[in-house]
């Protein structure tokens, strides 16, 4: 990669029922970072979605049961911090990230100007705007992160990330909030000291039209935001 | 306490003392999860007989009558029981998350072995 020191990243997709789609995706990761392994966690689908992205030629880890986007992650971060992963970047399987800013986002955390990068749709001009009550709830979360962290983020849900080592070992333990890692998260890795940058990142409507935030789920979404960091807020810092 | 009433109450508490013992005996029930119905079972037991007590207790908590400390008793116990089952599912939550991870990995390792020892 850029310091050419034999540093090893890899590309962490989670998928769950995007058998459709795995493969585009993956090739295209694979343009935008040709050095990288890619990792696809499979996260208990009940299409061809392993298959696809094994015949696609990546490393495939396959959830016995589905368990939800926040453990498909973690298990992606346990595999890389086993084999010596230096750095990971991640990016969702249903095509709303555009890849080719996956470079971007890792050359901060190469470089070691920063621990933690989030890319954020809201910075970047050509992506899509969300539905209002989203872009109302995130406007609301964005104050409380941005105060809480005292870094600008505009898009606290982006689970377009890279990041590096230590990180990836800190989000290994079970205090990895693991239904909804965003906000509290970024508070989390904020108060065990980690530097927080946000980028701006294309993203695109889900082209499959599904979204973990729809239904009863944002009340929950909410509730369980508000108590999670504010549980956060009371724990004791570690690392 | 009428007599009819005081039978009832001992009974039942002997039942679920017994039935409590039977189940850790057949190991249907966890010793950790029995010690909850056991001292209810007995605690139950003792204000019913030692009626002065549960009179006193009744005036010390400023209930009106008798049966309805025995039914706060009763509530208490019930929420104590859920909030143990609620945090033991929470943690199992996180065990069998755990352990389904490390199922995944290691059926990825063990799917990597087989593939390279095919190849060479």
């Amino acid at each position: 990669m850029v310091n050419g020191e034999n540093l090893k990243t890899l590309i962490l997709i989670p998928a769950y029922n995007e058998g459709e789609g795995i493969a585009r995706v993956i090739a295209r990761v694979r343009q935008a970072v040709p050095d990288a392994d890619i990792l696809v966690v499979n996260d208990g689908s009940r299409d061809e979605t392993a298959a696809a992205a094994a015949s696609a030629g990546v490393i495939v880890v396959s959830h016995p049961f589905n368990m939800g986007y926040g453990v498909a992650i973690q298990t992606g971060y346990k595999y890389a911090f086993r084999h010596g992963y230096d750095f990971l970047a991640q990016i969702d399987a249903d095509g709303q990230h555009d890849p080719e800013c996956i470079p971007m986002l890792l050359a901060p955390v190469i470089a070691g100007e920063t621990d933690f990068v989030i890319g954020s749709r809201f910075l970047e001009a050509g992506s899509y705007t969300p539905p209002l009550p989203r872009r109302i709830a995130m406007g609301f979360f964005r104050k409380l992160v941005s105060f809480l962290t005292g870094t600008a983020i505009t898009d606290s849900t982006s689970g377009f990330q890279a990041f590096n080592r230590e990180v990836i070992r800190y989000f290994t333990r079970d205090s990895f909030p693991c239904d909804y890692p965003d906000a509290d998260m970024l508070i989390t890795i904020h108060r065990a000291g980690f530097r927080i940058r946000e980028l701006p990142a294309r993203m695109f409507v889900s082209p499959s039209g599904r979204s973990m935030h729809s239904g009863w789920k944002p009340f929950y979404y909410m509730f369980k935001m508000m108590l999670s960091i504010f549980v956060t807020l009371l724990r004791r810092r570690e690392r | 306490m009428p007599l009819q009433q005081k039978i009832f109450a001992l009974t039942v508490c002997m039942i679920v003392f017994a039935f409590t013992i039977e189940l850790v005996r057949r190991r249907r029930l966890r010793e950790e999860y029995s010690v909850l119905w056991l001292a209810t079972s007995a605690i139950m037991f003792v204000l019913v007989l030692k009626y002065d007590w549960l009179v006193a207790l009744t005036g010390l908590i400023g209930a009106g009558l008798p049966t309805t400390t025995l039914f706060i008793g009763a509530i208490i116990f019930l929420m104590l029981i859920a909030v143990q089952f609620s945090i033991k599912v929470s943690k199992l939550t996180d065990q069998v998350k755990n352990l389904a991870q490390e199922n995944a990995l290691l059926r990825g390792e063990i799917e990597n072995v087989s593939r390279e020892k095919g190849e060479s």
